[in-house]
């Protein structure tokens, strides 16, 4: 399985390690290449110096044929972006984001985004571990609908015919 | 109207000043509570000093009454997500975002940010206006960006010049329909015979742009050689 992963600090470096040593082909991505220092050396995958926001940097990443696509940058907005990009402009297969508001996760989730939330994620574990009640909320939120009520089908599918004559515009 | 701005940098403040002098509820979210303030100081108590990213305040600005949401902050993921969640969450009819990396105005009209305004790309366009006139002008990107208008004024010495389309070679995926002469719009049909001084307008894939710059303009040897 192909793996690009955005944001390679603590969460991302493990991930990126773990698919790899799971034998599958991974990419990471990161804006500093000192956040690179956090893989280990036997670490097979490459490591991309590069900005995920950027649709022809996710491209040259191979986000195209990315069977699984992570974005784990510590921005909210940045890892929706990035999402979005490769699950709409790309054509990445499952996307996972990391929104640390609970709302956007929530909202984003019904936008065709597997949303992570560490605030629910922690406070959860917290509260489970003292004994109080915790949200009851999933840590990370499956995808339930698409972001396009119905409007336009995915850009990759209108973008990539050779043949679009002008008649049709 | 009930109007949300978010962001009050330059572009924010001034927005904000202007549609309460015209008359419009306005509301201003600034993340940067010393920025926030200082606004505050000035035109009163309609800043609010956080961040509109976070669906939490987004909601407790108003944004669910509110008629139009302006997302105008320095950072395009910002302003995506802003009039995404406006839109989505909100059920808000009109967002508008600012666009600073013109490669994302594709991203952002498809993921249903209703108006785009891109400042780069006006002044990309203005500058182009200038650019040499054995250049094609870029009128404008059509479809999903795959297809572009385009202008070619005609100069002596172009290989259209005397010459009708059916005579050239226009390249497949293009249309030359319409020409500017005199300052007046006329059809382009096949066996309409271009001048020099014609401006042509045509559609065309990005990637023909080189082709019909052959027929119309001239190969950039006889361009320079003019």
């Amino acid at each position: 399985v192909k793996v690009v992963i955005v944001g390679c600090g603590r969460v991302g470096a493990v991930l990126a390690e773990a698919f790899d040593s799971g034998g599958h082909d991974v990419v990471v991505l990161d804006l500093s290449t000192s956040a690179f220092d956090r893989l280990h050396a036997s670490f097979a995958g490459h490591a991309v110096r590069g900005d995920g926001t950027d649709e022809d940097t996710l491209r040259r990443a191979g986000a195209e044929d990315a069977e699984l696509f992570l974005a784990l940058t510590e921005g909210d907005n940045r890892n929706i972006m990035a999402a979005q990009l490769a699950l709409e402009s790309l054509g990445a297969g499952r996307v996972i984001a990391k929104i640390n508001d609970p709302v956007r996760a929530a909202a984003y989730a019904s936008l065709g985004i597997a949303t992570l939330c560490r605030t629910v994620l922690m406070s959860d574990a917290v509260l489970d571990f003292v004994g109080e009640r915790v949200s009851g909320m999933p840590g990370i939120i499956a995808p339930s609908g698409t972001h396009h009520g119905g409007h336009a089908e995915p850009l990759v599918a209108t973008a990539s015919p050779a043949g679009a004559a002008p008649e049709e515009a | 109207m009930f109007v949300l701005v978010i962001g009050g940098g330059k572009v924010g403040y001034y927005l904000t000043k202007e549609l309460i002098e015209s008359g419009h509820e306005v509301v201003l979210m600034e993340k940067d509570r010393q920025r926030a303030e200082q606004i505050a100081d000035e035109i009163g108590s309609i800043v609010i000093a956080h961040d509109g990213c976070e669906g939490k305040y987004l909601g407790e600005a108003g944004c669910a009454r509110a008629d139009i949401v302006a997302a105008v902050t320095g950072d395009d993921e910002d302003n995506l997500v802003i009039c995404q969640m406006a839109k989505h969450h909100f059920d808000v009819r009109r967002t508008i975002a600012r666009v600073n990396n013109p490669k994302n105005e594709t991203l952002f009209k498809h993921l249903g940010v209703d108006e785009i305004i891109s400042p780069t790309r006006m002044i990309l366009g203005s500058i182009e206006q200038d650019i040499p006139v054995h250049e094609l002008l870029h009128l404008a990107a059509l479809g999903e960006g795959e297809l572009e208008l385009i202008e070619a004024h005609l100069q002596a010495g172009s290989p259209a010049v005397g010459r009708a389309p059916r005579d050239l070679d226009i390249p497949d995926g293009c249309s030359l329909f319409a020409i500017i002469r005199d300052g007046v719009a006329l059809p382009l049909r096949p066996d309409t015979v271009m001048r020099e001084g014609d401006k042509v307008i045509a559609i065309g894939k990005t990637e023909c742009e080189a082709l019909l710059h052959g027929q119309l303009i001239g190969d950039a040897e006889t361009a320079d050689a003019r």
